[in-house]
């Protein structure tokens, strides 16, 4: 854990950006883009421009509580108007503002033009994950919380990115003009790095726009900041900044990874896995993805997100418990998980929520049994 | 100002004096009980919404998730919004406006006596539905104060109904209570009062009151269309049935920008009431004050969207918004200006009221420094939703709107009881609630800065040193509020009697009947020379 820091009560070292992963830093980020420095300079302008009128008018408040007291002998003066002072104090604000407004619009200007983009990526909230897909490119993926329960709940130490690493960082070239659609599957969420000032809502059946140009290679790492449910301090975000010839190399791999991924799931539905097989990489995938809102337990939260301990799907008709794992429930928090995860996984799942928590059923189902579900619809 | 009336002597015949028992406050329509129900019952309010306070400052403490589960913690930082805004700070308001208005303006009573109680016992339980709805399977509401849809429709829990149904009855007591106000100003003032002489209290909350009648039936429109999105298959707030979960946030701002207001105009009033006494001087430029005012809650309709810069905008709205809000900053100032040149070369002491209220004005401004850079949208585009929003609006509400209340509770409750208070207990309530609240709010703008989003249960490593100093602040602002309960307990019990001026440099009509009041004041018109 960090330091104890009490520096803070020093005015010089509030201004002072200290970035380590550690210590916190005290003041806005100036980032990594020249729109964030630009913001960083506004937020420096209006709050000296605040110094200054607080000094003053504090100023003279004090002055008059210190000499003008009854106990000091003072006695009240008679004035209680005078157009000429109200005048001046309305006018002089007023300038100060105008003057303020000239650079402010000029960078919101800049920061609205999304034109002219060499990249584009569309960026997907949802209970409690970022979706990225590259339009240039063959490529889309989840990107997940990456820190253990186990930190959560006070059980191991926690690292030193506690809640702010992900297992698939979204990557994106430096010096490329990038601009993100941002999207929802569900609920309003918004997408925010810091390093980038971008901070753009997510609405569900709405897309935004944003962009940004990267000046340094470099890992930059936001959080969600609209509230979104139970899990929204739980849905990180991490971009990583390459170099456009390494960025390149990178999607290569990439694209060749999923493309082959694709090819060994067509392999998997004539071969058949084991229960055991089948019963690990459930737990696993469950935890990753159902866990949130069903639990660890399979209890899930009464009110709020079924149990599937003893539940009916979970016992009952195979095939309507892979329908809503594969399918979702429309107008609910159940996301439609067939999009999201391969046909292994699926099928483990499936098997996995059958077979844990005294849920006995024995039935194994394969990859071909959910393939032949997404092939029927 | 000075009246022919002597209330005291007409008074020694009276007959009929408080009845006695329960029944007395159930059945009141005298507007000296309301406003104590009122105040008491915020008190309580008070109480409640800051023990969920403590419960979200306790699992913040350290990083990590220690006491509470995610979802009870969204419904704690839901419910003490609630509460605080709807249960503490306005019913405190509106209890002083029906302690004092009649008072300041020489009125016998509220003009609408029995509407008067019905918009007080309807609010017990509207708070009553709200609060039980945390016992209900699947918990409370937990989707913010600002309940954004589709995360309060298609995505929350059965207790939505519940919220809903509480917050239109909190909706019917406010417009109630302010065509109250705005019907006793308009008809029972004494011959005299004219507009340009009532006290600035009374102007601060006519024009509240008008705020109140144009903002609430948007809020209850914007329940209720939660309501039916949820329950009746409707979709105002659902793109896939041509609705659009933005225009939520514009209907919950329209009402929520002016709301802000609200719970800060009748402060000013407030502040403006105290500043002269304890100076022994005029207030400095009243009729700026007044038209201040009216500009600022003019404006109020024309600035919600400043909440909703990274909602996606177009940019010349963006553009509008930005300028709009910064404009507000200019007749707020003047009041801030108007307040310093009120105690310039003015004869100051410093009982409590007067220290609580020095405070204000130093405290609120420091919250308006940060609501002006929030003006600023690119900037915002950083701070939104981060804890340097929360340090704003705390420094606007609780070292605003709460510590005016705190002044104008010690600067009447010897008009009310009779009996000056323990001046030992509440300047040490003043030192520990000053003090402490700074340590609390202060340092989350640091860390809002250092990009802490709000509303979340857990956080990175680089925050926890802070949040752990945040959390004592908050412990201590907490427990220091005891002592207020003590000190109001001690003054209803005894003490030192009060003359009916109290303050040696009080003027107005509320100083002139004894203390305590009686229970009927004015029941022949004063007349203002
Ligand atoms: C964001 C929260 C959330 C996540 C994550 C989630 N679910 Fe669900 N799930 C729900 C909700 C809510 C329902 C109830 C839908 C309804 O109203 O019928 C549900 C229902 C179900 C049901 C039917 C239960 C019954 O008895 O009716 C199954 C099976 C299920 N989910 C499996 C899964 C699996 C497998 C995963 C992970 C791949 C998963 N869920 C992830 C929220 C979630
Ligand atoms: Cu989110």
């Amino acid at each position: 854990m960090a330091t104890k820091q009490v520096s803070w009560l020093i005015p010089a070292a509030v201004l002072s950006g200290n970035t380590s992963a550690e210590e916190m830093r005290l003041n806005m980020t100036q980032g990594v883009t020249d729109i964030s420095a630009s913001v960083y300079n506004l937020h420096m302008i209006i709050f000296y421009i605040c110094c200054v009128i607080g000094i003053v008018v504090f100023g003279i408040m004090f002055w008059s509580i210190i000499h003008h007291r009854k106990s000091k002998g003072a006695k009240p003066a008679n004035f209680h108007e005078s157009t000429k002072v109200e005048i001046l104090w309305t006018a002089i604000p007023f300038v100060i503002l105008i003057a303020m407004a000239f650079p402010a619009t000029k960078t919101l200007i800049e920061m609205e033009d999304t034109t002219d983009a060499d990249l584009t990526v569309q960026v997907t909230g949802s209970q409690w994950k970022w979706h990225y897909r590259y339009f240039e490119h063959d490529l889309d993926y989840y990107s997940l919380l990456a820190t253990p329960q186990s930190e959560i709940h006070n059980k191991i130490a926690k690292s030193a990115n506690y809640l702010l690493e992900v297992d698939r960082p979204l990557v994106i070239p430096t010096g490329q003009k990038v601009r993100f659609l941002i999207t929802s599957d569900d609920v309003i969420h918004s997408w925010w790095v810091p390093e980038f000032a971008i901070k753009k809502d997510a609405n569900p059946g709405f897309i935004n726009e944003a962009w940004t140009r990267v000046n340094e290679p470099g890992i930059y790492r936001g959080q969600c900041a609209e509230l979104c449910g139970k899990d929204h301090g739980f849905m990180p975000i991490v971009v990583i900044a390459k170099e456009p010839a390494e960025f390149n190399k990178w999607m290569a791999e990439q694209t060749e990874i999923a493309k082959n991924a694709k090819a060994e799931e067509q392999k998997l539905l004539s071969m058949n896995m084991s229960m055991e097989e089948l019963m690990t990489l459930g737990e696993k995938v469950y935890n990753a993805n159902c866990a949130a809102c069903h639990q660890q337990n399979g209890q899930g939260i009464p009110g709020v997100f079924p149990g599937l301990k003893d539940s009916a799907i979970a016992l009952g008709d195979v095939k309507e418990h892979i329908n809503i794992v594969v399918n979702g429930k429309a107008g609910t928090a159940m996301q439609a998980f067939g999009k999201q995860l391969a046909l292994k996984d699926l099928a483990a799942i499936v098997t996995y929520e059958r077979n844990a928590w005294g849920n006995n059923t024995g039935d194994v189902v394969q990859a071909a049994a959910i393939n032949e579900f997404l092939v029927d619809k | 100002m000075s009246t022919t009336n002597s209330n005291a002597d007409n008074h020694a015949e009276e007959h009929h004096g408080a009845p006695s028992g329960i029944m007395r406050w159930l059945l009141t329509t005298n507007h000296k009980d309301i406003g104590s129900l009122y105040l008491l019952f915020s008190l309580l309010m008070f109480f409640i919404g800051g023990a969920m306070a403590m419960v979200i400052r306790a699992e913040l403490f350290q990083p990590g998730l220690q006491i509470v589960e995610p979802d009870f913690f969204n419904q704690m930082t839901t419910v003490h919004g609630l509460i605080m805004v709807f249960g503490a700070v306005m019913p405190a308001f509106v209890g002083l406006a029906n302690w004092m208005v009649p008072m300041m303006i020489g009125a016998p009573d509220m003009a609408l006596p029995r509407m008067n109680n019905w918009s007080f016992w309807i609010l017990p339980f509207a708070f009553l539905i709200l609060l039980m709805s945390l016992f209900m399977e699947g918990g409370g509401p937990n989707f913010g104060w600002t309940f954004y849809a589709p995360l309060s429709t298609t995505y929350s829990n059965d207790s939505t109904a519940l919220f809903v149904f509480s917050v239109h009855i909190m909706g019917i007591s406010s417009i109630m209570g302010a065509i109250n106000v705005i019907v006793t100003i308009f008809n029972l003032r004494a011959p005299g009062m004219t507009f340009m002489k009532m006290p600035l209290f009374v102007w601060t909350w006519l024009i509240t009151a008008f705020l109140l009648i144009a903002v609430m039936p948007v809020l209850a429109g914007a329940v209720t269309m939660v309501l039916t999105d949820k329950y009746f298959a409707t979709s105002f707030f659902d793109a896939a049935g041509g609705g659009d979960p933005v225009m939520f946030q514009h209907i919950f701002w329209f009402f929520g920008h002016p709301e802000v207001y609200i719970m800060i105009l009748p402060a000013f009033g407030i502040i403006s009431q105290i500043v002269p006494t304890f100076s022994r001087k005029k207030l400095f430029g009243y009729s700026s004050m007044v038209y201040a005012t009216a500009s600022i809650a003019l404006l109020s309709f024309l600035v919600w969207a400043h909440h909703m810069f990274t909602t996606g905008m177009p940019l010349a709205g963006e553009l509008f918004f930005m300028y709009c809000t910064m404009l507000i900053s200019v007749p707020t100032g003047v009041k801030i200006f108007n307040w310093v040149a009120t105690m310039w070369r003015g004869s100051l002491t410093f009982e409590v009221p007067m220290m609580f209220s020095i405070a204000f004005i130093v405290l609120f401004t420091i919250g308006g420094f940060s609501g002006l850079m929030l003006a600023i949208t690119p900037a915002d585009f950083q701070y939104h939703d981060t804890y340097f929003v929360v340090a704003h609006f705390h420094y606007v509400l609780v070292t605003g709107a709460i510590f005016s209340i705190m002044a104008g509770a010690y600067y009447w409750l010897p008009k009310w009881t009779g009996n000056m208070f323990d001046e030992k207990l509440a300047k040490t309530h003043f030192w520990l609630s000053l003090v402490s609240v700074n340590v609390l709010f202060f340092p989350m703008h640091f860390v809002g800065l250092a990009g802490m989003p709000r509303r979340i249960p857990d956080y990175a490593l680089q925050f926890a040193d802070f949040n752990a100093v945040i959390s004592i602040g908050g412990f201590a602002f907490g427990l220091s509020q005891l002592l207020f309960v003590a000190v109001v307990y001690k003054c209803i019990k005894g003490g030192e009697k009060a003359t009916a001026q109290v303050w040696e440099g009080a003027e107005g009509l509320e100083w002139e009947v004894p203390s305590p009041a009686p229970y009927h004041t004015f029941e022949t018109p004063p007349t203002i020379k």
